[in-house]
């Protein structure tokens, strides 16, 4: 490319980035971080359909890709919310657990009518996430310290407070109660995906549009981006943090929700690899662990992009202990992408 | 030369001071920032603040900005006194301020960082309800902004900071105080780390800011760009304001000399 004027001469150049097409695809990618797992998972997509003896591409395995995506992608809402902050979550997992429990228990035992019951969650996974914001910001702990001590203690809790006991779909009040309301069945022809898919997507069109259309939204990045910038440019950071944790809380009663409609049961002990695979479906989204950039619909992508590889692998008969191998391997380039990515203008 | 008092200025036009300050005191622990520090700003002018390290001058600025409270003294603004407890008192009073470390969000475009904290929300249903911005009306806004300062290599606002240059991402930074700074603008080392070109660019946006009207304190390190846009030099030593001289009075050779402790100037209190 020339330069076109000579009085911007100085300025103009600064823009010309060295080195030709790989810059080029590298201003891209800066620009649309949700392109290279869009690319990956179309890819993988094509290598399943070739290796999984034509059973992968069938609108069954779709279905299913979609139904045992659902938990992990609404998790993985609150997760991108804090990961953007430069803040991380550790006990997605187990806070979600610990709030479908409650829904079931004060259902059950109180006799609460299910709406209420729900409520009940959404009011104690608020409050979690509270909890955790009220370490980081108040305290100034780091996240990562104050996820990994809940992780372990909402833990035990569900334990506790369950007894260790799996409250049954009889107990929950059978199929058409509404604490199962997002296990209910839609088919398109033989595919099968539930409500619960259904709200998934829902959440994710919300926050997508509060992400790139609301003051708080730009504030969530900023904070995440440069916490000084923000503070300085008039912006109470430490509100839009605890706000960020409250909402991750509710996401984890709506995963919780999600998760009972799943299992059609409530149990201590599902789930177990929800609390890390979140943040995995967060950084292949091309969401950066140092904050202040990525987009929500690359950590919807990055989720499907862990259970494609999961039923994927799977289908075309290759050994399990793989799968693991598999989703770390593309973790690390996830990683190396966007640090080659957050060079641009360096 | 600035009488005892300061109730003229060396313009001479102007009467009152639009910023001033009388007896600011700060302490951190055993160090003593400030101690008795008075300060004027007059209409029009571009004031430079220059002084040694750990003459007080960042903490002095700071008082002014509201990033720091002074334990004692009295700060006016148009004769009103101020008492600003957070920047956004001092923004929201029209003091604008440009730190050092930029204050820009890097991975934010240009628009957003010109409006960030002070987002537009688009007009009927859209903003009221969905909480909508008026995304395109910063933009536009951000974009008339910066051409009116004559910044035209900045094209594209949808542009984010990190990919500008160093003199780009001041001049957006300035651009930004200069849209929403209706009474003073306050630009702390703003070329300490731009090259001789942006350095002079940015000179040149101070030229403008203050012929628009708009009253400038500029800190900076650098004598010769102090010398160049400054009409008075406020000089602080030992968290004291020693003198205030003029370029035309005083040479740089003056000012350090003062600044040091070589020369001791007694027409200042």
């Amino acid at each position: 490319m020339e330069v076109n004027s000579d009085a911007s001469e100085a300025e103009t150049a600064s823009f010309e980035q060295p080195g030709g097409m790989l810059a080029g695809v590298q201003n891209v990618l800066h620009r649309y971080p949700a392109i290279s797992p869009a690319v990956v998972l179309l890819l993988s997509g094509i290598v399943f359909a070739l290796l999984g003896n034509g059973r992968f591409q069938r609108p069954e395995t779709l279905g299913i890709i979609l139904q045992q995506t659902a938990v992990l992608a609404a998790l993985a809402i609150g997760q991108t919310l804090i990961i953007l902050t430069a803040g991380i979550d550790l006990a997605v997992g187990t806070a979600m657990l610990l709030t479908h429990l409650v829904v079931a228990k004060v259902a059950i035992d109180q006799g609460v009518p299910a709406f209420f019951a729900l409520l009940a969650g959404a009011v104690v996974g608020v409050a979690l996430g509270a909890f955790h914001g009220a370490l980081v910001t108040k305290i100034g702990l780091p996240p990562f310290i104050v996820t990994l001590g809940t992780f372990y203690i909402f833990n035990s809790l569900g334990l506790i407070y369950s007894k260790a006991q799996t409250i049954s779909k009889e107990e929950l009040g059978g199929e058409n109660s509404l604490l199962l309301w997002t296990g209910k069945q839609i088919s398109f022809g033989s595919m099968r995906i539930t409500t619960g898919v259904l709200l998934v997507i829902f959440m994710y069109m919300v926050f997508a549009f509060i992400l790139a259309n609301t003051a708080w939204g730009r504030h969530v990045y900023a904070t995440g981006d440069d916490r000084e910038a923000a503070r300085l440019a008039g912006i109470d950071v430490n509100r839009v943090l605890l706000s960020v944790y409250m909402v991750a809380g509710l996401l984890y009663a709506i995963g919780g929700w999600v998760q009972l409609g799943r299992s059609l049961s409530a149990s201590s002990n599902a789930a177990s690899d929800i609390n890390l695979e979140s943040i995995t479906a967060v950084v292949i989204g091309g969401t950066s662990l140092f904050g202040g950039r990525g987009r929500l619909w690359g950590t919807l992508i990055g989720a499907l992009i862990v259970t494609v590889f999961r039923i994927g692998l799977n289908l075309a008969g290759v050994n399990q202990y793989y799968q693991n191998f598999a989703i770390g391997a593309l973790i690390l380039i996830a990683v190396t992408l966007d640090q080659w990515i957050r060079r641009v203008g360096r | 030369m600035d009488p005892e008092g300061g109730q003229v200025s060396s313009n001479g036009d102007q009467l009152a001071p639009i910023l001033s300050a009388r007896g600011l005191v700060k302490l951190f622990g055993r160090v003593t920032a400030l101690n008795g520090t008075d300060f004027e700003l007059y209409r029009g002018e571009v004031l430079g603040v220059i002084g040694d390290n750990g003459a007080g001058k960042s903490t002095l600025i700071k008082c002014m900005s509201g990033a720091m409270t002074p334990d004692e003294g009295e700060m006016e603004l148009e004769g009103q006194p101020v008492h600003f407890k957070r920047p956004n008192d001092a923004r929201a009073a029209g003091i604008e301020t440009v730190y050092q470390t930029l204050a820009v969000a890097p991975a934010l475009d240009i628009a957003s960082n010109m409006f960030l904290g002070r987002e537009r929300r688009r007009p009927g249903v859209l903003g009221a309800w969905l909480r909508m911005m008026d995304k395109a009306g910063m933009r536009r806004e951000a974009r008339s902004t910066i051409q009116g300062l004559g910044i035209g290599t900045i094209q594209d606002m949808t542009q984010t900071v990190e990919t500008l240059s160093g003199g780009q991402r001041q001049a957006v930074a300035v651009a930004r105080a200069a849209a929403f700074g209706s009474k003073v603008v306050i630009l702390d080392e703003p070329t300490a780390a731009l090259g001789v070109r942006e350095s002079g660019q940015v000179l040149q946006l101070i030229r403008d800011l203050r012929d628009r009207g708009l009253p400038v304190i500029l800190i900076s390190h650098n004598m010769p760009h102090v010398f160049d846009v400054a009409d008075r030099i406020h000089i602080q030593r030992l968290g004291r304001r020693v003198a205030v001289v003029t370029p035309k009075t005083h040479s740089m050779a003056d000012a350090v000399a003062i600044m040091t402790g070589a020369v001791t100037v007694d027409n200042t209190a």
